[in-house]
């Protein structure tokens, strides 16, 4: 069981970004891609999870075998990924607690209805966790959020919908220390054999929270060098120099 | 569908598109002439005074000219000569639901209206089309003194109130449709809530359009007395028809020193229905007319719910809600006409159009020189769900003297890409996606309706969201 990249080459108009990349990240594990700005890291996000924005030329993205790139972006998230966005967006007048309703509601079958009482006390009991005040149910989403109120909302907005992929793009990005620690402490709660994760950042930080299975190295549109948790360490002292003439003598 | 199973919702397009054959037993035939008033007047029993009336009326209707001059166009498209002025099944209302004929109940019934009064509600007055063919108010609120009769029975039972107020606040002739109402209208709402009195619950009333190129006309006058309150529900619905089918109302509210009226539209028109109504109330001293207006379908609609604030302190208030589907114009707004000293007046108007829908809003304020501190808040937001639909905001605002004060504030809105991806992200598909951003668009004064209205809106938008998606 893994989220299998093939091959994906994938284009805004008249620019390829994606260049070939191929990534499995196994369920269970935590991968985590670096690299430097521009080299796509985002665009791999928002194409897994069917941005209308990307053309995707070639190649394929499986999740447990089946092939998300013939679905609508909802589809792929009931089919179990989800997508920590980088910069969350607003949604003026539609609360928390009203959004993930509907999340909810569009995973249950034709008819069948939300139990109030039991998503109110699941919905409080993730909110603690991850030290969101309960009056937040009723803002709405991200509307007005501070950078880390927004972030810590996407990684609630996860744990309620327990998707068997996670992908966090940049997740932190605008973060504080106590900030991060928190929605580290997040994710790693979710961490476990039947959920994978893809964490997408630009620095190591996150990673002495987070701490991956194996780190992914991302330039122009490809995964070119893949190691276990110390590569990150490696690119946060010396740079991805080295990592371009290695791929320049090879 | 089985009606036991519907608990809270009375209306929706769904619902209101159907209709049954029923015998008419009093039909004015085509057409409208001075024999077609008289018709209706004898037919009715009408006082020799309201006779005169509608006869004025008449030639107001055929003086006036279509106020094509700034309204749409589309308004010639109504030939007058084709329409049925007045239908109806019999002449008295039916207080008992087992009186009521068989093809209407059924109607009704399919409409949800007998679960809503056990709910929640003080009195039902359903409209089939001119005659109320069930009334019925609670004894509660009959032993307070409140009168709530259709205005048939208003005219005739308590003529001492209804003359005094009835054509006051909306002459017959301040516009086409108004005094086109005037000459031939029947059925509506008539009620009086005496000094003091404060009605809890609300007040409803149901409108529906049965026969085909029948115009609707019906006439509410609410008078509420020194320091009471009540507050009044309309939802409507219209089966759909090849042709055109024209509604065209007049309501007048009056509210006395201290006292609070509140009047709720809910409307769903089906997409060839001309609606053109003339809404306004009359606010005295320390008294609150409070207009929450919802606009949904029709071909046309034409609406300026309006408050003559002419009392000390007098507040006047609209909250309206227009949606305008794929060919469809919602031409609607707002008049606020101060006409006393520290009079306030709140318009907040939030529009929504779809596909090629058309959302306009007309407002007007008026402070005339003399007075001192007055003050409107204007607030109108416009959200666009795709390019090729417009909106147009006509602000007339005239605030002279000083002291007084003028906010306008307006707006124009799209649904991004961007939202809709990240809502899709959640699982959420397009369609329902894109209801939940028009439910978030008009959710602060959707609030202001009340629960079973907001249910009902909610799902109203939803169904009209489902149509324009995918």
């Amino acid at each position: 069981m893994s989220l299998e990249i093939r091959n994906l080459h994938a284009s805004i108009p008249e620019r390829e970004i994606l260049r070939g990349l191929d990534l499995v990240v196994p369920k269970g594990e935590v991968h985590a891609i670096m690299g430097k700005n521009g080299s796509g890291k985002s665009t791999l996000a928002k194409v897994m999870a069917g941005h209308p924005g990307y053309e995707v030329t070639s190649g394929s993205v499986l999740l447990d075998g089946e092939d998300l790139l013939g679905m609508e972006p909802d589809e792929r998230s009931r089919a179990g990924l989800f997508l920590a966005f980088q910069y969350p967006m607003e949604v003026p007048g539609v609360t928390i607690a009203n959004f993930l309703r509907a999340a909810l509601s569009a995973r249950l079958k034709e008819g069948a209805e939300i139990d109030a009482v039991a998503y109110y006390k699941s919905l409080y009991a993730k909110m603690d966790a991850l030290k969101i005040p309960r009056e937040f149910t009723s803002r709405p989403v991200n509307d007005g959020f501070s950078g880390g109120e927004k972030k810590r909302c996407e990684i609630l907005q996860m744990a309620m919908l327990e998707p068997s992929y996670a992908v966090l793009d940049e997740t932190d990005s605008g973060l504080d220390i106590d900030a991060l620690k928190i929605v580290s402490d997040g994710v790693n709660a979710l961490r476990g054999p039947d959920r994978g994760f893809l964490v997408i950042t630009h620095y190591q930080r996150l990673l002495n929270y987070i701490v991956p299975d194996v780190v992914h190295v991302m330039v122009d549109g490809r995964i070119v060098k893949s190691g276990e948790k110390d590569l990150a360490l490696k690119l946060e002292a010396d740079g991805y120099d080295w990592i371009e003439k290695e791929l320049a003598a090879a | 569908m089985s009606t036991e199973t519907k608990p809270d919702i009375a209306i929706d397009r769904s619902v209101g598109d159907f209709s049954y054959d029923v015998d008419y037993a009093y039909d004015a035939g085509v057409g409208l002439t001075e024999a077609t008033i008289n018709y209706i007047s004898d037919v009715k029993g009408d006082p020799e005074w309201i006779r005169q009336f509608r006869l004025d009326a008449y030639k107001k209707f055929l003086e006036k000219p279509m106020p094509t001059n700034w309204a749409s166009r589309d308004l010639e498209n109504i030939i007058f000569e084709n329409i049925r002025y007045y239908l109806a099944q019999g002449q008295q209302p039916k207080r008992s639901w087992d009186d009521v004929p068989e093809e209407v109940k059924r109607t009704f019934e399919r409409l949800g209206i007998p679960e809503q009064e056990r709910k929640f509600l003080a009195g039902v007055e359903a409209q089939f089309d001119s005659e109320a063919a069930y009334s019925n108010i609670k004894a509660a609120v009959g032993e307070q003194g409140v009168i709530f009769v259709g205005s048939t029975e208003g005219l005739h039972k308590h003529p001492e109130i209804f003359r005094k107020w009835f054509g006051k606040v909306i002459p017959t002739g301040d516009n086409k449709f108004s005094a086109l109402n005037s000459a031939v209208f029947s059925g509506g709402s008539f009620i009086y809530v005496p000094p003091g009195v404060k009605v809890k619950h609300p007040l409803q009333a149901y409108f529906r359009i049965n026969a085909e190129s029948f115009g609707q006309f019906e006439r509410t006058l609410i008078i509420a007395d020194e320091g009471s309150e009540v507050m009044y529900m309309e939802g409507c619905t219209a089966p759909k028809f090849e042709t055109a089918t024209l509604h065209s109302a007049v309501v007048e509210l009056v509210a006395l020193k201290g006292a609070k009226i509140q009047y709720i539209t809910v409307q769903n028109w089906s997409p060839n229905v001309f609606n053109l109504v003339t809404k306004r109330g009359l606010a005295m001293e320390d008294a609150e007319v409070k207009w929450i207006d919802c606009n949904i379908g029709s071909r046309l609609t034409m609406k300026y719910p309006g408050v003559v604030m002419k009392g000390r302190r007098a507040r006047g208030e609209v909250i309206s809600i227009a949606l305008a589907g794929d060919g469809q114009h919602q031409d609607t707004g707002a008049k606020m006409i101060h006409a006393a000293d520290e009079t306030t007046s709140n318009i907040v108007s939030k529009s929504i159009s779809l596909g090629s829908g058309r959302a306009t809003y007309r407002g007007m304020v008026h402070v005339p020189r003399h007075l001192k501190g007055c003050k409107n808040n204007t607030e109108c937001d416009a959200l666009l769900i795709n390019s090729h639909s417009r909106t147009d905001t006509y602000p007339a605002i005239t605030v002279r003297g000083q002291g007084n004060a003028c906010q306008h504030e307006a707006s124009v809105s799209q649904i991004s890409e961007e939202q809709i991806f990240y809502m899709q992200q959640r699982g959420i598909p397009e369609g329902a996606a894109m209801s939940l951003a028009v439910n978030g668009f008009v959710n602060d004064l959707v609030q202001q309706f009340p629960m079973e209205y907001s249910v009902e809106l909610k799902r109203l938008i939803e169904l009209e969201m489902e149509g324009s998606v995918g």
